[in-house]
């Protein structure tokens, strides 16, 4: 734990011999998220003999390693000093423009969720797709992104019992989160939409989308538009780099 | 090339080797065999490269019928193997003439047995890995577990080994341990009274029938938080030991989400996970805290005895050879 007033504080945590877990508190925010990801960086720059995968999170950074190659107490004075480094100027972020079709047969709950806030329908989606979201964690299903940054007027409890089955690009709003999902999955969300775009597919030469500190804006688009890219299964949606 | 006709696919069977490392950040659980120890001997048996994939049995085996060509196999885990009905060893390497039939039974002990065949299956690597992650239908056979009808091909053995002498090698059973799982507290004990983490150490769970590769769910007594049971999101590893609303630990095993958001009172130390691995419903379990400095000192020592054991099994295939 750190004591200097200055520096925001972080606790380092043993996941026994699997892992180390440098957490950066119990909140979401995007300064915290943003330390997960520039320390996630800056580990696999490292490039640290022993460590075998880095997990980021909302709130931390899970290291896991083999300790037949580095012993806990040395990846953990390692992890220290890349944590006493000043996090090097923000790097580029990738911004994806992903296009949505809101509501009927995509988004089956736009209606009921326009109606619980007292909004129009078109007045959600205006909201939804008018800020971008950062990419704050992949988890719960391979390439499933949650996304920080929902509009407060768009938050919105889960429902009390899940659906079994939500199909893969559903777009939906669990509380104060918005998400897409990747695969056909289980889900008590509420499903405002679907994207054409496939952010999971296996045998494609980069099989995931986004990764966490991605940004992803919303293009709404009409069900004709939706089959039409759907149909293609090659389809990948735009981004650019944003400094 | 030769293949398995299923005439009987067991409880659950599905095609696993040492797991889809390295897409946690990604989403996607590393599968791979529970009982690691059992796994890497089921390969050397069959002089297989480490690490080649290989079916993984539950509480009860299934019965193949094997296609033209044959093949070499061996069975490890505490199953009853049988060759044209026939009773053999397992923890032995055997021939299988084309057609013959081949039964694996029930498991006298623990829960998972594993059928290597030497060169291995014929699957399609996903991520780096032919292990089925069923929830996801990624890997192995199509996605899923393999079922009455199908035809598993099987790959050439990559170099054409002799046979090994048939003695049967000695068991490696990590089941045959009687001891508490060993723990190390945390990330998350800070959620958990003193009181609640002795009480932790020192009652008995039972494995409830709600228990798979995703995850163990613990019946007997329940966790009680400090302050309240969401947190925040975080990974979840291999091992995590995470107490829920209800209080019933809930232990994460191979193929979990790889978030989730209960705090985690403890985590399963790695020499131990091949032991849990072959824990199965109704078994008595109980925990036991250790250092993280002794917890690498048993895994380091597990993997020294492990490699000494498979280098044995090699050397048959050099004698003869």
């Amino acid at each position: 734990m750190s004591t200097d007033e200055q520096e925001p504080s972080f606790r380092i945590a043993s996941i026994a011999d699997h892992a180390l877990y440098i957490d950066f508190g119990e909140v979401i925010d995007v300064a915290v998220n943003q330390r997960v990801t520039a320390l996630a960086k800056r580990t696999a720059e490292a490039q640290i003999a022993g460590v075998t995968g880095l997990i980021p999170t909302y709130r931390g950074l899970t290291v896991a390693y083999d300790c037949t190659r580095i012993r806990q107490s040395a990846l953990s004075e390692r992890l220290e000093r890349l944590l006493g480094e000043p996090d090097a100027a923000a790097d580029p972020v990738r911004c994806w423009e992903l296009p949505v079709a809101y509501g009927g047969e995509h988004g089956i709950d736009l209606l009921w969720l326009a109606d619980l806030h007292q909004l129009d329908p078109d007045e959600v989606i205006r909201l939804h797709s008018a800020v971008s979201y950062r990419v704050y964690m992949i988890g719960f299903m391979p390439g499933f992104a949650y996304l920080g940054g929902l509009d407060e007027r768009l938050h919105t409890s889960r429902r009390e019992s899940p659906r079994l089955k939500v199909p893969s690009g559903t777009v939906s709003i669990g509380g104060m989160q918005t998400a897409v999902a990747s695969v056909e999955a289980p889900s008590g969300w509420n499903l405002i939409g679907r994207t054409p775009a496939r952010s999971f597919v296996p045998s494609r030469e980069d099989p995931f989308l986004f990764q966490a500190g991605d940004e992803i804006r919303f293009v709404p688009i009409d069900n004709e538009e939706f089959e039409s890219l759907f149909a293609q299964p090659d389809y990948l949606p735009q981004w650019t780099w944003r400094t | 090339m030769s293949s398995f006709h299923v005439l009987n696919p067991g409880v659950l069977t599905t095609l696993q080797d040492r797991g889809r490392l390295g897409y946690e950040d990604r989403g996607v659980p590393p599968s791979g065999a529970l009982d690691e120890m059992s796994f890497a001997i089921a390969n050397a048996l069959v002089g297989n490269p480490a690490g080649t994939g290989m079916l993984e049995f539950t509480l009860i085996g299934g019965q193949f019928q094997v296609g033209q060509g044959g093949c070499v196999i061996a069975v490890t885990g505490d199953m009853e193997v049988f060759i044209d009905d026939q009773p053999v060893a397992p923890y032995q390497c055997h021939v299988l003439r084309s057609d013959a039939v081949l039964k694996v039974g029930r498991a006298l002990s623990g829960a998972r047995g594993y059928l290597a065949v030497a060169g291995g299956f014929a699957a399609s690597p996903v991520l780096g890995s032919v292990s089925t992650l069923m929830r996801g239908g990624l890997g192995g056979f199509a996605g899923r577990a393999i079922a009455k009808g199908d035809d598993l091909p099987l790959a050439a053995p990559s170099q054409y080994l002799p046979v090994p002498a048939q003695a049967p090698a000695q068991r490696f059973l990590p089941q045959g341990e009687r001891q508490p799982l060993r723990v190390v507290l945390g990330p998350q004990q800070g959620h958990f009274s003193d009181a609640e983490i002795q009480r932790f150490l020192s009652e008995s769970f039972q494995v409830s029938g709600q228990s798979d590769r995703m995850g163990y769910r613990l019946t007997g007594p329940a966790i009680t938080h400090l302050k309240g049971f969401n947190i925040v999101s975080d990974a979840i590893s291999t091992g995590s030991i995470q107490i829920p609303g209800s209080g019933h630990p809930i232990i994460a095993m191979h193929d979990r989400q790889t978030t989730g958001g209960y705090p985690k009172i403890a985590t399963v130390i790695r020499a131990d996970m091949a032991r849990l691995g072959q824990l199965k419903p109704g078994d008595w379990l109980s925990f036991s805290e250790v250092t993280v400095e002794g917890a690498e000192d048993l895994w380091c020592e597990r993997q020294v005895l492990l490699k000494a054991y498979l280098d044995e099994l090699l050397m048959r295939y050099r004698r003869r050879g």
